[in-house]
Formats: C-alpha cells, structure tokens, sequence
C-alpha cells in the first residue's frame, strides 16, 4: 500500500520448494498445485458468491436506478445524467456535503491525534494499568453507534441532563449543546468518544512492530522518550495512521447514525438533509425519489474514493520526495 | 424502560403523523359513486366457502376477530401483528408492489390513505355494500376514507381534540378551562407568571400531524386531492395565518414552549408539571396514565378552547381504517370482514373498551356500556362521554394529499424551525407552501 511497507514488515521468502525439488518431482509438484489451486477456487467460492449477490449486483442495480426517474404522476421514465447534474447543483446535498467537509477537518484531526497520543503513551512502557486503560478508551468503540448516540442524547438533554443539572447548580445557563451553533461539535464529540479506541488499536499494533534494535540505537546515540517516539515512533506508523486517515474520512462522509438519532430530540436543527447520507435516506424512504436517492449516494461514494486517493496519493509523493 | 416507551411513543407518534388518508371530503362523495354492486347471492356463496384472510393491523383485535369467526364460521382470519409507523408501510407498499405476500385486509391510518390510493392499492367496497355502512359513522371519519370516487375503507378508530389540563395548576391561579383561545392566551400569561419553569402548553416543532390539528379545527382546509392528478395546497390560507399568528404572539411572549414531543424531555415534561395542558387526541387520556402516572387525580379533560365565544368545533388527530388491498383474491370476505368488523355493535363496543381504540362508530359513541365508565386518572370523570361529545364537532372537511411524508418532513424545516428560533410563523408558511407546492410539481402532479 505504501513505499514505507516493506521496511518493517520484513516481506515473506518465497519458501525453500524451489531450491530444493528440481527434476521430474518438480512436474509432479506442478499437477499438485493446479489441484492445490482448484481446491482454493472453491474454497473461495462461496464469499465470492456472496460478495457478488450482495455488493455487486446491489452496486449494479442502483446504478441502474440512478438513471431513471419515478413520479408520483407520469410513472419511470429514463433520464440519463439528469439526476447527477441535478444533484450537482442541489444547495440541500451541497449544504450536506459542506457540512461533513467542516466535520472532518475538525473532527478526524483531534480524534487522530488523541488516538497517537494515546497509542504513544501506552506504548513507552510506563504507563501503569496499561491493560485497563487501553480497555478503557477501546471500550466506547464495543457500544453500538445507536446506543451512544441515545446516551449522549441524553447526556446533552437541556433540562434534565447532567450538564445542565451541574450549570443549574452555579447558577450558570444550561449549555446548549443540541442548538444550531453546536450541534455538529456535539456530533464530534459523540464520534471521536466512539472511534479513538478504535483508532489508537490500530496505531498501537502498528507500533508493537517496530524493532526494538531501532529504539537501541536511538537511546544510544542519546535519543529521550519524546525524540524518540517523533523521529522513530511517528514515522514508523504512518501507514498505519494513513489507514486510520482514510476509514476517518470514509467514516465522516457517511455521517449518519447520530444525527438521525439526535433528529428526534432536535428536530428543527438536524433536518432531512443534514449529511449527504441522510439526505439519500430521506429521499428514498419519506420523498419517494428513490432514483436520485441511488445517484446521490452514487455521487457520494465516487467522491470518497476521489477525496481518499487524492490524500494518499498526496502522502505517498511526500514520502518519495525525502 | 425509559427506552421502549420512548421508542412505543415514537411510534404511536409515527402512527399519529402517518395518519392521514385523503379523501375527500367532498360532501356526499360516497353516493355518487358509479360502481357495480355484487349480488346479495354472490355475497352469501363467498362467505359459506371456506376461505382465509389474512388482516394485518397493530391493534390486538383477537376478540373482534372471533366475533366474526363465530357468525362466518366459513371464514379463517389471519391476524397479523403488523407494526407500526415507517417500517409498516414500507413493507406494506413492498409487498403490494410485489405482487405477492400482501395481506387481504391491512390498518391504514387515515392519511396514508390518499396515497395508497393514488397507487391503486385498494379495492373500491361500494360493489359491497360499503355505502349502506356510511351512516353508521362519524362524518368526519368517513370522509376520510370516501372520495368522489369510491369508498376505500371502514374507519376504525379516530382522534377528536380535546383540552387535558392539571386541574391542581389551574386551581393555584384560580383560572377555570378555558373556553375561549382569548382566554386560553390571558392564562397562558397568569400560569406562566406564577411559575416561570411551567407553561400552559407545549407547541411542538416535530410533530405536524399534532399541530395541524390546531388549524382543522380552526376550519383551514390546507389540502385537496382530486383522486387523480390534481392536488390543492393551502397551507398560508387566511385560517392558517391566523392560527400561526395567535401561537406566534403566544411564543414570542415565551408563555407557551416549543419543545419537540414524545421525547424524554416531554414526557418529563408532562409528569412534572412543565406543561399545564396538553391539546390531546380522544387517544391521549390513555396515554398520559402510562407516561404520568404520578400525577394521577390531578387532570381534567374538556372541550378545546374555541376561536370565537359560543362556538363548539374541534378537529381530530390520529386514528385509522381497515381497508381491502387490491391484491387480494379474496375481495368479498375482504370486505364483509372490514365492514362487520368496524360496524358491528359487539365488536365496536370490545374495541372500544377492551382495546382502548376511541371509535368511529357512532352507535359505540353513543352506547351508555362505552360513555360511562369513569375514569378513576381523572378523578372519575367520564372520559369517553366528553370525547364522544365532541366527536360530532370534527370539522368534517379536511382532506390529505396523497403525500404527507414530505410535507410533515417540510413542516419541521420551516414551520417547527421558526417555533424553535422565535422567528415569523407566518413567513414559515410561506415557505411550507412553497416547498409543499415545488415537491408536488417535480412529481408531477397538477396543483390548483
């Protein structure tokens, strides 16, 4: 995936059969692999039956939809583009996109640089209960994204939530976390809760590989913990924060179980078109537009793909210009 | 526990949003409807041969069904418990659509209706008789099912506005109901001035289908559907204006509030006081014994405050019909089932007091067995008689579009967002009608 890959992941040997099996053998060893590899074929079979059946025929009918169009009166008709050049320039799927645009450049950054801190501190060894902390941050990402949801709904609640009940005890305004201005800070907040866990587990394993030759040698040239983790640690996981990097902006572009949740406690700030994906629910399921739903989401899925092969691509070409 | 009566209240709110049937309203619509009638002997050789049903619905009706099981004992229904709300008639148009696995028999909340018969999904019953059923009804109801164009259902249960308010709230600012809005405003001043943490009542940005009950009874027909291609939409007529304009003055004094219902905090609200009455339908009494059920003794239940002094109208929120899908192959016990079992006396009555389901049927309305029990939550007022009162005084004439969806979806963004912000309810109408009138264009539709 990246150039950085095979420097520490020492690259699997191609194994000593071909040194050792020459001759005659070695013909036979060909038939046994064809049927080595017939038996893998089948192997395989049934998930490729299955991913077939339920991602790409999926995948190929809503595209197929997405060229048409249903009305309520005048029934299908075929329109080629028109559903995408009509969501091109549609402020309610703009304004969504807008929106999770702002999200993730706010939100995956703190998450992903709480989520390395993180990763990093457990990592140096000094940290006592490493094991219970570790369980404590990963534990938010073990709870459904409809339950936190729900109970940060609750959590933020104006009257009877806690915050409120801690403002109303000094005398203070309760903080008005589900108004317009905050509403998609409170979502962030419920996101990044869930996801750093998540997030720093990758970074950790990553971290876990790194030989520990490298820290010797650092220490011996008179390297502390800090100069260590940024010059030896970071670099070493870039991979792996690139992962996180790309799942995080796959994740914010489909930003959808929160606000749907918090929808039913704010209903006039978080509407049907809130993110691009709550937008294609609300069209297909409450306004009937299921053709444009499906080129909506199209859209949207085309977009994530442009946005994450651009930021690797982009970090990729830093790596090689070092 | 909070959860799933937070989540039966979403849907009991879902059902009361997804009401809405259309149909026309207009006056004298059902008779004139040309359709060909079944004869009393195809009738009676369909209901001797042995046939099953199958009838879904959210309500437990076991008891009606044997009712009918027991005078058609050729008939097996099949009572399916269906669900509620989004889920349920997604599934239901899914399988209508199919082809195949739609029930003969399916609840329909009354604004629903239009919609499904725009699609063509339900059977005309006036080949069966239904016409002779219609004055067994009340008017309101059965407008809401018959269309210049057929009948397309039996009205089950229905909603009729009244006023639930803490008589102990009341009594500690010696204010009486109000009968007036006037009135309804003054005290909203005096309840709000004694105790600013309660409010007289809550207007609820999330919930269209509440709030456009406040404009039924008030007299605005804001929708019209021609049964075909023709829609109307008169959502800033001069009676919507005027309702928005009294709430806005009642809003801007900050003497009503403007929190979204069915939410925890509503609830809450309800139990602790926050609210001093509630606009419920004939539904709501039942309702409010399971969320407040502390404050028992302290409600009482009147008629709704009127426009002007001496007036007695009211409007109606919820309720649904049984109506024939099109695909049935059974389209006669189909419909004997949906008429015996909505105009029946002993069935009605059951529903009525078994079920809790508050009656379409005038007969149940007016049946001493339904109107006087007493109810012990209300300091043993007699509930079901008030509510049988006003039932008659539903405003008879309001119809559905045959696409509430997007427009109960619209009202938040525009209506329920200016509750929110304080902001012109009346400019919010403007921009309900005009997103209202652009979705019913861009689905082709021809709006008048």
């Amino acid at each position: 995936m990246t150039t950085t890959a095979p420097r520490q992941v020492p690259a699997p040997t191609a194994g000593p059969e071909p040194a050792l099996r020459v001759g005659p053998v070695r013909r036979r060893a060909s038939r046994t692999r064809r049927q080595q590899n017939r038996a893998a074929y089948l192997f395989i079979l049934p998930f490729f039956v299955f991913f077939v059946l339920m991602l790409v025929v999926p995948l190929v009918y809503s595209g197929y939809l997405s060229v048409f169009r249903e009305q309520l009166i005048g029934g299908l008709s075929f329109v080629g583009l028109d559903n995408y050049s009509r969501a091109l320039q549609d402020p309610e799927f703009l304004a969504g996109l807008g929106r999770v645009g702002l999200f993730l450049v706010v939100q995956v950054p703190i998450m992903l640089a709480l989520a390395l801190i993180f990763a990093l501190v457990l990592d140096s060894g000094r940290l006592r209960f490493a094991g219970f902390v570790r369980l404590g941050i990963f534990l938010p990402y073990a709870i459904p994204g409809v339950i936190a949801a729900l109970m940060w709904g609750y959590l933020y609640g104006q009257d009877f939530g806690p915050f409120a009940q801690i403002a109303q005890f000094f005398g203070l305004p309760a903080p008005q976390f589900l108004s317009s201005q905050w509403m998609l800070a409170s979502i962030g907040n419920i996101t990044t809760w869930s996801f750093v866990g998540y997030n720093m587990i990758i970074i950790f394993a990553a971290l876990r590989a790194v030989p520990e030759e490298l820290y010797e040698a650092a220490t011996m040239d008179g390297a502390g913990a800090i100069r260590v983790a940024w010059s030896i640690k970071i670099p070493a996981v870039r991979p792996a924060l690139m992962l996180t990097v790309i799942f995080s902006i796959i994740g914010s572009f489909q930003l959808f179980t929160e606000p749907q949740l918090l929808k039913t406690i704010a209903p006039t700030v978080i509407d049907g078109a809130y993110t691009p994906n709550l937008y294609a629910y609300t069209l297909a399921f409450s306004r009937n537009e299921l053709n444009y739903a499906a080129a909506v989401s199209f859209l949207l899925g085309f977009l994530i793909m442009v946005i994450s092969y651009v930021v690797q691509l982009s970090t990729q070409r830093k790596e090689r210009s070092r | 526990m909070a959860r799933s009566a937070r989540r039966s209240a979403m849907a009991l709110a879902a059902s009361a949003v997804a009401l809405g049937l259309l149909l026309s309203g207009c006056a004298g619509s059902a008779s004139s409807a040309p359709a060909a009638t079944t004869s009393q002997a195809d009738i009676d050789k369909a209901m001797t041969t042995p046939t099953t049903i199958t009838f879904w619905t959210s309500n437990k009706l076991q008891d009606e069904v044997d009712l009918f099981e027991k005078k058609y004992p050729a008939i097996t229904v099949n009572l399916v418990d269906s669900g509620s709300g989004t889920d349920y008639y997604t599934k239901l148009r899914s399988a209508i659509k199919a082809g195949n696995g739609a029930p003969d028999v399916a609840q329909i909340e009354y604004h629903h209706m239009p919609s499904f018969i725009l699609q063509g999904s339900l059977d005309d019953l006036t080949p069966y008789g239904a016409a002779d059923v219609k004055d067994k009804f009340a008017t309101f109801a059965w407008n809401q099912v018959a269309t210049d164009k057929g009948i397309y259902g039996i009205p089950q249960d229905t909603g009729p506005l009244g006023l639930l308010y803490r008589n102990d709230i009341f009594a500690a600012s010696n204010i009486k109901a109000p009968t007036t809005w006037d009135e309804f405003a003054t005290d909203a001043a005096i309840i709000h001035a004694a105790n600013p943490s309660q409010y007289i009542a809550n207007i609820s940005p999330s919930n269209a289908s509440a709030t456009m009950g406040l404009f039924w009874q008030a007299g605005a027909q804001p929708f019209s559907y021609d049964g075909d291609k023709t829609v109307s939409i008169n959502l800033d007529s001069p009676e919507m204006v005027k309702v928005a304009e009294y709430w806005q003055k009642l809003v801007q004094a900050g003497t009503v509030s403007t929190d979204p219902d069915f939410t925890d905090q509503w609830y809450q609200g309800l139990a602790s006081g926050r609210y001093a009455s509630w606009v419920s339908a004939a539904w709501g009494p039942l309702f409010l014994q399971g969320t407040a059920a502390d404050t028992a003794g302290k409600w009482t239940a009147s008629t709704l405050p009127q426009w002007a002094a001496g007036e007695n109208k009211s409007g109606s929120v919820g309720g649904s019909a049984n109506a024939v899908i099109s695909t049935t192959a059974n389209p006669i016990p189909s419909a004997v089932f949906a008429e015996f079992l909505n105009s029946d006396p002993e069935s009605t009555l059951t529903m009525g007091t078994k079920q809790f389901l508050f009656p379409a049927a005038k007969a149940t309305l007016a049946n001493p067995a339904f109107t006087d029990q007493p109810v012990e939550f209300f300091g043993g007022q007699k509930i079901n008689e008030l509510f049988s009162q006003i039932s008659p005084t539903v405003n008879p004439d309001f119809q559905w579009l045959p696409f509430m969806d997007p427009v109960f979806d619209s009202y938040n963004a525009t209506f329920g967002k200016a509750l929110t912000d304080k902001t012109s309810l009346t400019d919010a109408l403007t921009e309900w009608q005009k997103q209202v009138v652009d979705y019913a264009t861009s689905q082709g539709f021809t709006v008048k």
